[in-house]
C-alpha cells in the first residue's frame, strides 16, 4: 500500500493560488526601483543608420538610454548570434534596438517615444524556403563566426543555414523503390506564440560588493546565472537569481532574454534595482515564440501497409537568431518517423534562419510540428492502402526489439507499449474507423487519429539536486532547483520523497521559490524532466536520509541498523515494533532518557547526473539523447459544416504509457491542458505578418487562443509500462498532451472536407481556400 | 463638477475599507490596486481587455481594472481576491476542482465566478455561465476543470 | 499604463459638460468625451490619440436612461451593453450588444462609445438604422433630436463639441422579428468577419452589415435584391455580394474573398431561415 505515490494529492500551493497570495516576480514592491522599457525595430531586416537618443535623455526622470553600441556581447544558449540590443542590423521586426531606464514605467515609456532610429531597410526572407533559394539575403554575413557552447552545431557557410542533423539508417532509395505504395505531401506551419498568461518581466540589482541579483520569471534560473557569467565574465558564484511562482512558461521562459536587459540596465544606473516587464506586444515580437516548420515527407509501404521506407526532410524556421532551435533540429531529427518500426530511413532537418522573431523551446520542443507532417502522410498512406488509420498505426507500432530513428533498441521500459495505447484509444473515442459521417444536410462527423512519441534532447551532462532539513515535528523541507509554473512538479517530487520515508505528503514541505543560493541546481524546468532528473535526486536525498537515520536509530534503540525501519513518523526495530521513536525526537539528533546525545542533525541530500548520453553521429545519426521515452496515441473528433467549412470540435481523447500514475489527477490535468493548448494552436493560432514581415497586431485581441465554451470534451486514460530505470517507473508526460492534436485535428478535418490540410492554423478560411484551390487544380 | 488635473488624491472604497491614494488621473485601477494597495492579486496579462487576469469587481459587476481609470472608481464599491478572505465558496471549488495550473489568471477567473454568483444566486444555464467566463484566458488547463470549480461553487 | 497626462472632467448636466468642450476647444486643449473607456485607454496605451482633456459623461442622468416609453424606448448613452442585454427591451440591441467584446467588456462599453468609437465594426449601430431610431445630441449650440440616420453613415457625424445623449428607439422595433448573426474567423470572442442584423416590417426584410467593409451599413439596393422572392436564395446572395457600398475588408482577421463567401453563406442561412420560419 503506498503511502503517497499514486494518490491524487493537492498540488502544496493551491490555497496560495485561489487566494491572490502567491507572489510572481513583478508582484513585489516597486518602491525604489527603477523601470526599463524597450524600442523594438520597426522592420523586418534593416541597416540601423543612427539612433537619435538625445530627445529621450533629456526627459525629467531618465536614467540613461542604452542603445547596441552599449553592449558588444553575443548570447545565445548554443551558439552566441544575438546581441542584447541591435547592433548595425536589424533582423526581425521587434527586435530590441533600444533600452530606456527611468524612474518609472509612465517615464520610460514616454522617452521610448522621444528615440529617433534611421534605418535602411534590407531585402527580407520569411521562410526557409526563401532563405534557402539563390540569391537570398544573407541575414548573418558570417553564420559560423559566432563562438559556438555546443560542439555538434554545424552552421554552413555562405547560406542561411544554422545547423543540420542527418539519420541514415538502411537504403532507404532501393527500399522506396520496392514500394508499391509511395506517398510524398509537403508540409507548410507558420510559427505561434507560447501566449504564457504572465509576460516575461525580470529585476537586476547590483550590490555595492558587485553581487549580481536577478529576480525573474525565468523556467531556467541557473542557464540565466551562467550566461550571464559567461558574456559578462562574472563569476558565477557572484550572480544570484531567484524565481519565484512563474505564471506559464511553455518552453518560452527557457530562453534567458529579459535578464539580460534589465542587468544592462542595472549595470548603467550603478547597480541600483531595475524592472523590465515587457508588455503583451512586445512579448510576441520580441521575446521568442514557436518555430515555423517546412517538411517534405516520403513514406513506402507494401499494400498491407507496412511502411518500409521514409525519406524525410524538415527546414525549421528559427527566425532571426538560433536559440535553442539547433537541438529542437537535433529533436526533430531523434524521433522523426513518430514511433513506428521503420527500417529504412533517411533524414535531413535543417535550422534555417529567417527575418521572423527567433524561436525557442515550446512545448514539446518540436515534436507537435514535426508529428502533424507524419502522421498526415500515414492518413493518406492510409488511404492509399484502404486501411482504417487506426489499424495502420497498430501495424506500424514501434516495438520491442525495432530501432528507434538513432538506431536505440527498443524495449518494454524504454519505450512503452503503443499498441495498447492505440486499442485503448479506440475504446475512449468510440473510433468510428476514420470514416466521415453524414449527419444532416451538408453536415459530417469525422475523426482522425494521431501518435505521438518524444526522448528527451538535454546536454549529455545535465544535472539536478535536492537537499531535505528537518523540523522539530518530524516534518521535513523539501529544497530543488524545480521552478514551480504549474506543472505541480514539486508537489509530484514531495509525493516521492513521503514515499521513501513513509509520511504523509502533507510532512513535506517544499520551498516553491528557487534561489540559485540555496537550492541545489537543477539543469532547467523543461522536457518535462522533473520527475526523471530531479525524482532520481530526491530519492537519493531520502535514502541519504534514511540511511542517518538508521544509524542513530541502531544506537538509540541497541539494534543492527538494517533491522531499522522508519514509517509513519517513527522509526523502529523491525523485531519490536512497539519500542519505536518518534521522527520528530530523532531528526535533530537523539536525546536518551538520560539525557545523553546520540548522533547528528539528520540532512538528507541527493545529487544526480544523467548518465549514458552521446552525441549524435555525424553522418548516420546514431546514438541516444535521452534517458527514456514516452508514447502514446490520441483521437480528435468533429462536426464539419462542408458548406461554410467551419466545424466543432466534439472530443479529444489521449491514451499515453506514462510509466506509472503519479498523481492521477494532476497528471490528467497537464495532459488535458496540453490537449488545450494543441487544439487551440491548431485551430486558431499563428503569427500574421504583412507583407514586409511586420506582425500585424501582436496582441490577444487579434491573436486567438482558445476561450471557454469552444472547448471539446476532453478524456485521458493510461497506459502503465513502468520504466525501471526512473523514480518508481515514471515516464515525462507534462509536455505531451500537446504532441498529436494538431495532427489529429488536421486528419479528422481532412476526413470531414475530404481534402489535404497540409498547414496550419486550420482555420475555416484554411479550409476553405484548400478546397477553392484543388477546385482550381481541376479546372 | 470634478476635476482632477495632476497628483490628485482620492478615495477608494476597496474591499470593505476606505483607501486614500495619490493617483494622475491616467492612472489605471489595475496600477493603484497594485502598486499603491499592494493588492497584487489582480494581474496584468495584456492591458488591453483580452485576457481577464486584472478582473476585480465593482458595484456587483465583474470588471477588467486594467480599461478603467483609478479616478471613476470613486464612489464605487471595489472588491479583489484578497477581500474574498479566503471564505468564499470559490476558493475551495477552485481547490478541489484542480482548477489552475500555473495561477496567473486564477484570480480573474475567481473574480467573474463570484460575481456570476452574486448576481445569479441559483446556477444559470450553461450558456450565461460560458459567456461570463469566456471574459477570460487560461493556457494551461482544458477549461474543463474551470468549469466542473463553478458546478462545485454552486454545489458545494 | 497611458505615459501621459490628462485632465479629468466629471460633469454632473449636459450644460456643464459641453461647456467645458467648448472652453478647452477655445484653449486648444484636445479633449475626448469619455463613457466606457475601453477604446481610449487602449488607443491611449497604444500611442494613437494624446487627449490632453477627458471628459466623464457617465454621471449626466441624461446620458443614463434606460426607459420604455409609450411611443419609442429611450437609451442613454452611457448605458453598458449589458445594461441593455439584461434589461430584454430591444431584442436586436440586446442580441448585437451581446456578441460584441466579451460580457465582463460588456459591463463597461456603453452604447456611444461603441457608437462613436474609431474600431470600424460599430455593431450597435445595426439595430438602430434597421429601426427608424432617432438620436439626440447636445454641443455648445445646444441640444438636437435627429433621425439616427441622418447622423450615421457609417460613422457618427457629430458637430464640434457635440455627445450622443441618447437613441430612441419607437415601439414597433421592439417586438419586430429579428435576427442576428456574428461571424467570426474561428474564436467566438472575436471581431466579425460578416455581422448581420435584420428586422421584418410589414413582411419586408430590412438588413445591415458590419465586418463586410470598412463601416457599417444598410443597403437599401441590397434590401431589395433579398425581397425579390423570384430569385433563388444563392441568387439572392450572390447579387447582394455585388451591390457592397464600398470595397471588402481584408485583413488579419479575414482576406476579402473570404469576406464575400461568409457573406453569401450568412444570407443565405438568413433567407433559409425566413423561408423556413425558423429564425
Amino acid at each position: 500500500m503506498n503511502t503517497a505515490v499514486g494518490k491524487s494529492v493537492r498540488r502544496k500551493e493551491a490555497w496560495d493560488k485561489v487566494t491572490g497570495r502567491a507572489k510572481y516576480t513583478d508582484d513585489f514592491p516597486i518602491a525604489g526601483v527603477l523601470s526599463a522599457r524597450l524600442l523594438t525595430s520597426a522592420h523586418a531586416h534593416a541597416r540601423i543608420r543612427g539612433i537619435d537618443i538625445s530627445g529621450a535623455l533629456a526627459l525629467e526622470g531618465v536614467k540613461a538610454v542604452l542603445t547596441g553600441a552599449d553592449c558588444p556581447e553575443l548570447f545565445g544558449p548554443l551558439t552566441r548570434d544575438r546581441p542584447a540590443l541591435a547592433r548595425d542590423v536589424a533582423r526581425y521586426a521587434g527586435e530590441p534596438v533600444a533600452l530606456a531606464v527611468a524612474q518609472d514605467d509612465y517615464t520610460a515609456e514616454r522617452a521610448v517615444r522621444l528615440i529617433r532610429v534611421e534605418y535602411e531597410p534590407l531585402p527580407i526572407s520569411l521562410t526557409p524556403s526563401q532563405s534557402l533559394a539563390r540569391g537570398a539575403p544573407l541575414i548573418h554575413a558570417q553564420v559560423n563566426g559566432y563562438r559556438k557552447n555546443a560542439p555538434d552545431i554545424h552552421p554552413e557557410p555562405g547560406t542561411n543555414i544554422a545547423g543540420r542533423y542527418r539519420i541514415r539508417k538502411g537504403d532507404s532509395g532501393n527500399a522506396l523503390r520496392r514500394c508499391n505504395t509511395v506517398v510524398r505531401q509537403r508540409f507548410f506551419l507558420p510559427p505561434s506564440d507560447h501566449m504564457a498568461m504572465e509576460v516575461r518581466t525580470a529585476r537586476a540589482e547590483i550590490s555595492s560588493g558587485g553581487d549580481v541579483i536577478i529576480t525573474t520569471s525565468s523556467q531556467s534560473p541557473y542557464s540565466v546565472r551562467n550566461e550571464l557569467s559567461e558574456a559578462f565574465l562574472i563569476p558565477a558564484g557572484k550572480i544570484q537569481v531567484r524565481v519565484p511562482f512563474v505564471g506559464g512558461g511553455f518552453g518560452g521562459k527557457a530562453s534567458v532574454m529579459p535578464e539580460i536587459l534589465a542587468f544592462l540596465a542595472s549595470r548603467r544606473v550603478g547597480g541600483k534595482p531595475v524592472r523590465l516587464t515587457m508588455p503583451r506586444e512586445q512579448d510576441m515580437a520580441a521575446a521568442p515564440g514557436r518555430i515555423g516548420l517546412e517538411a517534405d515527407i516520403t513514406l513506402g509501404a507494401s499494400k498491407d501497409g507496412l511502411i518500409h521506407a521514409a525519406e524525410l526532410t524538415y527546414w525549421l524556421d528559427c527566425g532571426a537568431y538560433t536559440d535553442i532551435s539547433p537541438y529542437m533540429t537535433k529533436a526533430i531529427a531523434v524521433d522523426c518517423t513518430g514511433p513506428y518500426h521503420v527500417e529504412n530511413l533517411s533524414c535531413d532537418a535543417l535550422c534555417v534562419y529567417t527575418n521572423h522573431t527567433y524561436a525557442t523551446s515550446y512545448r514539446s520542443f518540436a515534436h507537435e510540428s514535426y508529428t502533424y507532417c507524419i502522421e498526415r502522410t500515414l492518413d493518406m498512406l492510409a488511404d492509399r492502402c484502404a486501411l482504417d488509420p487506426l489499424e495502420l498505426r497498430i501495424r506500424n507500432a514501434i516495438r520491442p526489439g525495432s530501432l528507434t530513428p538513432t538506431q536505440v533498441e527498443c524495449t518494454a521500459a524504454l519505450t512503452g507499449n503503443l499498441t495498447e495505447c492505440l486499442n485503448r484509444v479506440r475504446q475512449l473515442s468510440q473510433w468510428n474507423g476514420g470514416i466521415a459521417t453524414p449527419i444532416k444536410k451538408d453536415t459530417v462527423r469525422a475523426m482522425g487519429v494521431s501518435c505521438f512519441w518524444k526522448t528527451e534532447n538535454p546536454p549529455t551532462d545535465a544535472i539536478s539536486g535536492a537537499l531535505v532539513t528537518c523540523n522539530p515535528d518530524g516534518s521535513v523541507n523539501l529544497h530543488t532547483g524545480v521552478v514551480e509554473m504549474g506543472d505541480a512538479g514539486q508537489t509530484h517530487l514531495a509525493q516521492m520523497f513521503a514515499e521513501k520515508l513513509k509520511i504523509d505528503t502533507d510532512k513535506v514541505h517544499v520551498v516553491m521559490p528557487v534561489d540559485t543560493r540555496t537550492a541545489p541546481e537543477h539543469w532547467k524546468t523543461v522536457a518535462s524532466l522533473t520527475e526523471y532528473m530531479a525524482g532520481h535526486a530526491v530519492v537519493r536525498a531520502a535514502d541519504d536520509m534514511l540511511c542517518q537515520l538508521r544509524a542513530i536509530g541502531s544506537q538509540a534503540l541497541g539494534c543492527p541498523a538494517e533491522e531499522i525501519e522508519v514509517a509513519h513518523g517513527r522509526l523502529y526495530s523491525i523485531k519490536n515494533p512497539e519500542r519505536f521513536i518518534a521522527l520528530k525526537d530523532i531528526v535533530r539528533g537523539y536525546k536518551s532518557a538520560t539525557g545523553e546525545s546520540i548522533g547528528e542533525p539528520v540532512l538528507g541530500r541527493g545529487g544526480y547526473m544523467l548518465k549514458g548520453l552521446v552525441m549524435l553521429d555525424p553522418e548516420t545519426g546514431e546514438g541516444r539523447t535521452g534517458p527514456q521515452w514516452t508514447l502514446g496515441a490520441q483521437v480528435v473528433e468533429v462536426e464539419a459544416d462542408r458548406k461554410t467549412c467551419t466545424y466543432r470540435i466534439l472530443s479529444a481523447s489521449t491514451v499515453i504509457d506514462i510509466g506509472a500514475l503519479l498523481n492521477p489527477e494532476s497528471m490528467r490535468s497537464m495532459l488535458a491542458g496540453g490537449m488545450a493548448m494543441g487544439i487551440s494552436m491548431a485551430s486558431r493560432e499563428a503569427f500574421s505578418y504583412d507583407a514586409g514581415g511586420i506582425p500585424r497586431l501582436p496582441n490577444l485581441r487579434t491573436y486567438k487562443i482558445m476561450h471557454i465554451g469552444q472547448e471539446p470534451d476532453y478524456r485521458v486514460d493510461f497506459v502503465e509500462t513502468p520504466d525501471c530505470a526512473s523514480p518508481y517507473g515514471v515516464r515525462s508526460y507534462a509536455e505531451h498532451g500537446i504532441i498529436g492534436m494538431p495532427a489529429a485535428l488536421g486528419n479528422a478535418l481532412s476526413s470531414a472536407f475530404g481534402r489535404q490540410l497540409n498547414t496550419l492554423p486550420l482555420t475555416p478560411e484554411t479550409i476553405w481556400r484548400t478546397r477553392a484551390e484543388d477546385v482550381h487544380d481541376t479546372l | 463638477m470634478v476635476r482632477y488635473e495632476g497628483m490628485v488624491v482620492i478615495s477608494l472604497h476597496v474591499n470593505g475599507e476606505n483607501r486614500e491614494v495619490a493617483v494622475r488621473p491616467a492612472d489605471l485601477l489595475l496600477t493603484v490596486l497594485r502598486e499603491q494597495l499592494g493588492l497584487t492579486a489582480a494581474k496584468p496579462g495584456c492591458l488591453n481587455g483580452d485576457c481577464g487576469a486584472c478582473t476585480v469587481i465593482v458595484d456587483g459587476w465583474p470588471v477588467k481594472s486594467c480599461l478603467m481609470l483609478a479616478v471613476e472608481a470613486e464612489g464605487h464599491t471595489i472588491l479583489t481576491v484578497e477581500g474574498l478572505g479566503g471564505t468564499a465558496a470559490v476558493h475551495r471549488a477552485f481547490v478541489d476542482a484542480n482548477a489552475f495550473q500555473c495561477g496567473y489568471c486564477t484570480p480573474g477567473f475567481l473574480m467573474v465566478c463570484h460575481a456570476l454568483m452574486t448576481r445569479h444566486p441559483a446556477m444559470p444555464g450553461e450558456s450565461v455561465v460560458e459567456e461570463w467566463l469566456a471574459s477570460n484566458l487560461c493556457r494551461c488547463t482544458s477549461y474543463q476543470e474551470i468549469r466542473s470549480a463553478v458546478e462545485r461553487m454552486y454545489a458545494p | 499604463m497611458i505615459p501621459f497626462n490628462f485632465v479629468y472632467y466629471r460633469p454632473d448636466s449636459l450644460g456643464a459638460a459641453a461647456e467645458v468642450y467648448e472652453k478647452l476647444r477655445r484653449e486648444g486643449v484636445s479633449a475626448v468625451y469619455y463613457a466606457g473607456g475601453s477604446e481610449i485607454i487602449t488607443m491611449c496605451r497604444a500611442g494613437a490619440i494624446e487627449p490632453r482633456a477627458v471628459i466623464d459623461i457617465k454621471r449626466i442622468p441624461e446620458c443614463m436612461i434606460l426607459s420604455p416609453g409609450d411611443r419609442r424606448m429611450t437609451i442613454g448613452s452611457a448605458c453598458t451593453l449589458s445594461q441593455i442585454g439584461e434589461s430584454r427591451m430591444f431584442p436586436l440591441l440586446a442580441l448585437s450588444c451581446g456578441r460584441i467584446a466579451d460580457h465582463t467588456n460588456q459591463c463597461r462599453i456603453t452604447l456611444g462609445g461603441n457608437l462613436c468609437g474609431s474600431i470600424q465594426y460599430r455593431e450597435t449601430s445595426l439595430p438602430l438604422l434597421l429601426s427608424d431610431a432617432d438620436i439626440s445630441l447636445y454641443g455648445p449650440e445646444g441640444a438636437r433630436d435627429v433621425p439616427f440616420h441622418s447622423v450615421f453613415d457609417g460613422y457618427m457625424r457629430l458637430k464640434p463639441g457635440e455627445l450622443v445623449v441618447a437613441v430612441h428607439v419607437p415601439v414597433w422595433a421592439l417586438t419586430a422579428q429579428c435576427a442576428h448573426m456574428k461571424k467570426t474567423a474561428n474564436e467566438k470572442i472575436d471581431y466579425p468577419l460578416v455581422s448581420v442584423a435584420a428586422v421584418w416590417r410589414d413582411g419586408c426584410l430590412r438588413i445591415a452589415f458590419s465586418g463586410v467593409c470598412a463601416f457599417p451599413f444598410r443597403s437599401q439596393a441590397i434590401e431589395s435584391v433579398l425581397n425579390d422572392r423570384t430569385m433563388t436564395r444563392g441568387e439572392r446572395a450572390q447579387r447582394a455580394a455585388c451591390l457592397l457600398p464600398a470595397p471588402v475588408t481584408s485583413d488579419a482577421e479575414g482576406s476579402g474573398e473570404y469576406r464575400l463567401f461568409v457573406f453569401r453563406n450568412t444570407i443565405d442561412e438568413i433567407l433559409e431561415g425566413w423561408e423556413n420560419g425558423t429564425l
